[in-house]
């Protein structure tokens, strides 16, 4: 049972929504020192551009679609929630659940292809940060896609439907970095 | 699931028979925000014994060369770098962070905002697992083959970034992964403090109505919570430059060893004022009980509170005036450093409005915030020498850095913890502590801290190094008369250890109930927490409270008693 606590509302804003979002704010930060020290790296040396030639824009360019993609699905998985329909939800968030393996599958080849044309995390500052950034994003990827599927576990039986709202949220967040990640690592050459 | 019935569903139920939970589930496995508040306490004070106990083994080094120090055996050059590492890491993120920020939000908050317990109990739980995780990884970290990290709490890279500089490769990532886990810890706490300060509030509690206390808590865990990220991207990158051979901080390959201390200090520093605001808005509340006066301009401390947060983060640079970066900038950062003096400055004036016209109780809590301020004093005053980037060339790495910082962390760390222990004592354990005994300890404390930390100003302005293990290869530093400030400086150390026995003996004979019992609310005091029971039980109150005025209404005018609970209507 819940402690009274957790279900007052004093801020206006629900206690698992207020939480979400300052577990993706402590998480911006994160990711924000990582890519501005990546950023003022790359200012500074203009020969990580041909680093950077060598990583693979349209294996990048699939796996930002599939992201993108399995952020609509967890908008309508929100929106089936509210409408109090769980099972739909529950399916959705499988759809999405997909998307996030098949995005993680996609980067593995990916990196197996870098690592064997002698590309690995030890190269040089560029390729450091390259397997560093994208590695720490792959590991919220997949936290994210284990959290999804015990939120669809119980959005299935009508139960805890709030949840799909909240993993949404972090579910976006995970997005908007592969949109900062993406250019950064990839398209700047 | 007995710890989280929720208040209501135990009212009335108090003549039933409840099932005693086992040992396990009640200390243990708690997810009671008390329970876990205490857990942090004593896995905190636990750790500051280990932390002096280290300062009492280089101390002693440093005053006697080459001694066999008693209890611990002769410190050789490896063992004093780990030493003095250890110290200042456990004394800033297993003590000071603990008890401070975890230990006090844990019990307070909710006490002080009127519910029952935290939102979110079992995340709870699980950041004091991680953090008491953290604590055995360090310790760990101590005794593995070449032995305990010896890089300097700061850690800065190349010395901390390869196993063939630092000569302990095992226990330098070791304990860069204690450090990392720890902050997880207090990622997963501070979610807990700010939300529940922001939903949980008891009816009728608004936005003014919250105490100080609480308000720093909160604020300090924003800003950890801010500043803490590009440290744990740091400790990564710091680790796999360690073990997977990445060159992030190695200049040989293409890397940086500036940008550690960046991303070191753009934390370093806001954590500073992390455990001072807590330290402060304990001094607070307390100045004004035992004042007994409303406290002066409430939302200006308010607004200090953020002003400070604010400009913590603009300051990160000022430990790196040496470092090589551009003067231009250093100029910058001389110029923010001086302005947060400002709000802080302002938080002092308001101590000493509050106490002018009031009728002051000198209990020893008032004591220990009285001597929170005086002492904290020195330690600001002398901030403004190292914050000139121009004086700070001269006194950079020097004791003078040392003796300024140690009368900054020692103030919040120990005393404003020993004031927020003795003032809520009473409700945390339901007895008062011997008053006497308590200003033998606090006196017995605050002497010979000074006379510690005085004679390393000394030192420090004399050109005394930092960090080095031996003053006797120095002939400019080996003379008789520093070496007797030296050992003024160990002796009144262990004075001062010698003195925490009190504390200690004192805690013990107020617990084995040979002292009076405390009541509800034993200093008359308006917070929330005082209209409970001492110590509050399961749910805090039987029905929880409902707030009607701010916390600071003392001396009312045309009322009989001198002070005007929170929750009493009217």
């Amino acid at each position: 049972m819940r402690p009274i606590a957790t279900t007052r509302m004093a801020a206006g804003i629900p206690t698992g929504r207020l939480a979400v979002w300052w577990v993706v704010a402590s998480e911006i930060v994160i990711f924000g020192g990582l890519l501005v020290s990546y950023i003022m790296h790359r200012l500074a040396r203009p020969e990580w551009g041909d680093h950077a030639a060598n990583t693979n824009v349209w294996i990048g360019g699939f796996n930002t679609f599939v992201l993108l993609t399995s952020s609509l699905s967890a908008v309508l998985a929100h929106k089936a929630a509210v409408s109090g329909n769980g099972p739909k939800a529950a399916k959705l968030l499988y759809a999405t659940f997909v998307g996030a393996c098949t995005f993680v599958i996609v980067k593995a080849f990916e990196w197996s292809m870098e690592i064997s044309h002698g590309y690995t995390i030890s190269s040089n500052t560029f390729w450091s940060f390259y397997y560093t950034a994208a590695g720490l994003h792959a590991l919220h990827v997949i936290a994210g896609a284990v959290i999804m599927l015990i939120v669809a576990q119980t959005a299935k039986r009508n139960l805890e439907l709030h949840r799909v709202e909240l993993i949404g949220i972090y579910w976006h967040f995970v997005d908007i970095v592969w949109i900062f990640l993406f250019p950064l690592l990839y398209i700047a050459k | 699931m007995a710890e989280s019935i929720p208040a209501d569903a135990t009212h009335g139920h108090h003549d039933h028979h409840h099932t005693e939970p086992s040992f396990w589930s009640k200390y243990v496995f708690s997810t009671d925000h008390k329970m876990i508040a205490m857990q942090y306490m004593f896995t905190g004070m636990a750790m500051g014994l280990i932390g002096a106990f280290m300062a009492y083994a280089f101390r002693m080094q440093l005053a006697f060369p080459g001694i066999s120090v008693p209890g611990y055996g002769t410190v050789n050059p490896g063992n004093y770098n780990a030493l003095i590492t250890n110290h200042g890491a456990i004394m800033i993120f297993w003590v000071a962070m603990p008890v401070l920020i975890a230990a006090f939000g844990n019990y307070l908050i909710p006490l002080m905002v009127g519910c029952d317990d935290m939102v979110f109990p079992k995340i709870n739980r699980l950041s004091y697992q991680i953090f008491l995780l953290s604590a055995v990884v360090l310790i760990i970290s101590l005794f593995v083959p070449g032995g305990g990290f010896g890089g300097a709490w700061t850690a800065y890279p190349p010395l901390s970034a390869k196993a063939e500089y630092s000569l302990t490769g095992a226990g330098s990532s070791i304990w860069l992964v204690a450090v990392a886990l720890e902050f997880v810890a207090f990622l997963l706490g501070g979610i807990n403090f700010v939300t529940t300060a922001m939903n949980s509030r008891a009816p009728g509690m608004k936005i003014f109505d919250i105490p100080i206390v609480v308000w720093t808590i909160v604020v300090a865990s924003i800003l950890f919570m801010a500043s803490v990220g590009p440290l744990i991207a740091g400790a990564v990158m710091l680790f796999m430059d360690q073990r997977i051979g990445t060159a992030f901080f190695d200049p040989v390959k293409g890397g940086d060893p500036i940008l550690w201390q960046h991303l070191f200090w753009f934390f370093g520093h806001p954590e500073v004022y992390v455990v001072l605001l807590p330290a402060m808005g304990i001094t607070a509340d307390i100045m004004c009980v035992f004042s007994r006066k409303k406290m002066f301009a409430y939302k200006t401390f308010l607004y200090t509170i953020f002003a400070t947060g604010v400009l913590s983060f603009t300051v990160w640079a000022h430990h790196q005036f040496v470092a090589g970066i551009d003067p231009r900038m250093a100029n910058i950062f001389t110029v923010t450093t001086l302005l947060i003096s400002i709000p802080i400055a302002e938080m002092c004036f308001i101590y000493i409005a509050t106490l002018y016209g009031g009728s002051i109780r000198l209990t020893t809590p008032m004591l220990w915030a009285l001597a929170f301020v005086a002492e904290f004093l020195i330690g600001g005053v002398t901030g403004i020498f190292l914050g000139a980037s121009g004086a700070d060339i001269y006194f950079h790495d020097t004791y003078f850095v040392l003796a300024h910082f140690h009368y900054t962390f020692f103030p919040i760390a120990i005393i404003g913890t020993f004031a927020g222990f003795t003032y809520w004592f009473p409700k945390m354990f339901g007895k008062m502590m011997n008053e006497t005994l308590g200003k033998i300890h606090f006196w017995g404390t605050i002497i010979p801290f000074n006379c510690i930390f005085i004679p390393l100003f000394m030192l420090g302005a004399a050109g005394q190094n930092r960090r080095l293990y031996s003053f006797q290869h120095y002939p400019e530093l080996a003379g008789q008369g520093m070496q007797d400030l030296r050992i003024f400086a160990t002796v009144s150390l262990l004075v001062m250890l010698a003195f925490q026995l009190v504390f200690f003996y004192n805690c013990f004979i107020s617990w084995k109930k040979k002292q009076k019992d405390a009541g509800p609310n034993p200093w008359k005091a308006n917070t929330l927490e005082w209209s409970a029971e001492s110590p509050p039980p399961h749910g805090n109150w039987p029905e929880l409270p409902t707030v009607y005025r701010g916390p600071y209404e003392y001396s009312v005018p045309g009322r009989e008693e001198d002070y005007f609970p929170q929750n009493v209507p009217g």
